[in-house]
């Protein structure tokens, strides 16, 4: 079980979260515009470090708030 | 003649005695709140209840018989005696004005457990992973978090615990709660 530190609540148990994936995927200025290749490349692919990951979690069964984070892909450490 | 007692709680007649003694508080008047922690709405409401709305997570704030629990950096649920939803729902859109504001009355989401004794804490830890003590988690203190798996609100009060669940979930956490604490019944 990972105790992952919620910016509002503090340390709680990792089953207490739901996972977001990655961090920092911006949504296209002009969705239109874009390719079905562009769009499917937004849509489904993502970074799969082996390390640090900036990643998106929502402590759901807290205060519901979404936030990101650094956790190392292979220790799990959260460094961020 | 007919029942026209029509209102029942959800662990009607629940209550359970021993090293923990637990009984429902029901029918209490629940307000869910959301709305800008820095505005002035924020200011106005703390003013018509009498009590600032707590800034710090995990913390509550009691004027009277009325209690503001912190559920999120811009979330509270407030809690008042049985019958006061009417009264604390005007109370709070009027003070929140025209400012971007909910009130929602959320009274029929959840009911109260209430458990008492010297053992308290050691029957939550049978189900909880947040730590208890005294020095963590004072007199005033409340949280949202998982109850035998049940999503539920941890509340301490002067001399006794609260637990606020889910009304679908009340019958798991009672029975739960009943199990849980068969160990403690045991004198030592």
């Amino acid at each position: 079980m990972m105790l992952i530190p919620c910016p509002w609540c503090g340390p709680r148990d990792e089953s207490e979260f739901h996972y977001g994936g990655q961090a920092g995927v911006a949504y296209p200025d002009d969705p239109g515009a874009l390719t079905d290749a562009e769009w499917a490349r937004y849509l489904f692919f993502r970074d799969n470090p082996k390390g640090p990951f900036r990643e998106r979690w929502s402590h759901t069964a807290g205060c519901r708030r979404w936030f990101s984070l650094v956790r190392d892909t292979v220790t799990n450490e959260i460094v961020a | 003649m007919a029942d026209r007692n029509f209102r029942h709680s959800p662990l009607e007649g629940f209550s359970s005695g021993g090293a923990v003694a637990m009984s429902e508080v029901p029918f209490l008047a629940q307000i869910n709140l959301r709305l800008d922690p820095a505005g002035p709405a924020a200011a106005a409401v703390g003013k018509d209840l009498g009590v600032a709305l707590p800034r710090r997570g995990g913390t509550s704030a009691t004027s009277g018989d009325v209690s503001v629990l912190w559920l999120g950096p811009d979330e509270w649920l407030v809690v008042g005696p049985p019958g006061a939803e009417t009264r604390l729902t005007a109370l709070l859109e009027s003070a929140a004005g025209a400012a971007h504001a909910s009130v929602v009355d959320v009274s029929a989401q959840r009911t109260a457990v209430a458990l008492r004794g010297p053992r308290v804490r050691e029957l939550l830890a049978l189900g909880c992973s947040l730590d208890l003590h005294p020095r963590v988690f004072g007199v005033g203190d409340c949280a949202q978090t998982m109850l035998a798996h049940a999503p539920v609100v941890v509340w301490r009060r002067e001399s006794e615990f609260w637990i606020l669940v889910r009304a679908s979930f009340a019958g798991h956490l009672a029975a739960w709660l009943e199990d849980a604490g068969i160990e403690f019944t045991v004198r030592d």
